[in-house]
């Protein structure tokens, strides 16, 4: 199983970036991040089984309830996490190239 | 495809440095950067504030579909040369991040084609670090409305 392309897969999601942000700030439970969505349940479950095969959510046991963790370990690696970082200046280099050659054009 | 955008961040080093070829002559490059409207066309955020001089300052802001803020930045220009350079400092409002320091160099390659190096330099090499693996978190969604929500139901 190719696991960097999966965490790539993963964060490629925009809800899925959601729940990583959401869940960084602390651990919560599958019901807490669901009720931060409009999305329904099902989804966000499905999200969140998504985020823990590929690691990059933990699941803990307390009590009664499990909750989510951002598995520091699995996102540890800098140099597996540039290329989002770089992604995302590429994306905005790119709007950036679009509008100043039509701005050229004018 | 080529990567056009490239990134060197050294592991423990509290720097990195982005660099970036355009198919545009350094004048509409640096245009870019300047003109605030345009600012908010790439950035996706409202510019409030755009000073383009030294000891001059900036100030983006990003409402969600309500009105209510979700992401403000706010720096100061250290240095200014037109066509050529600025340096300026970067802070998000209400992060647990450090304010960080940043040399953008323009540079003509051809009449047609030039190169932006950025250095961005930060309080520590884990706050790099941090910046750097959540990027969802540093500004890759400010104008993500889903997010945009998440945040807002934060505070």
């Amino acid at each position: 199983m190719n696991l960097r392309r999966d965490v790539f897969q993963a964060i490629a999601d925009p809800t899925r970036r959601a729940i990583l942000l959401l869940v960084a700030t602390q651990a919560m439970t599958a019901g807490v991040i669901a009720s931060n969505f409009d999305t329904a349940r099902p989804t966000v479950s499905k999200h969140l089984q998504i985020l823990t095969e590929c690691e990059l959510l933990k699941q803990e046991q307390n009590g009664r309830e499990i909750y989510y963790h951002i598995n520091a370990e699995k996102m540890k690696d800098v140099a597996d996490f540039i290329e989002p970082f770089r992604a995302m200046w590429e994306e905005r280099f790119n709007k950036l190239e679009d509008i100043m050659k039509n701005y050229k054009g004018k | 495809m080529e990567k056009k955008t490239k990134i060197d961040a050294e592991n423990g080093k509290q720097d990195l440095t982005i660099t970036r070829v355009f198919d545009l002559p350094v004048e509409l490059l640096f245009k870019a950067y300047i003109e605030p409207e345009i600012v908010e066309q790439w950035m996706g955020t409202k510019v409030l504030k755009l000073e383009n001089k030294k000891h001059g300052g900036w100030q983006f802001e990003t409402k969600d579909p309500h009105g209510n803020v979700v992401f403000k930045a706010n720096g100061t220009i250290h240095e200014f040369i037109p066509g050529q350079k600025i340096t300026r400092t970067f802070e998000m409002d209400n992060a647990p991040f450090d304010v960080q320091l940043e040399f953008l160099e323009f540079e003509k390659l051809t009449d047609d084609t030039s190169k932006l190096n950025m250095h961005v330099v930060y309080r520590t090499a884990e706050l790099r670090d941090q910046m750097l693996k959540l990027p969802f978190a540093y500004g890759i969604n400010m104008a993500h409305n889903r997010l945009q929500e998440v945040l807002n139901k934060l505070k």
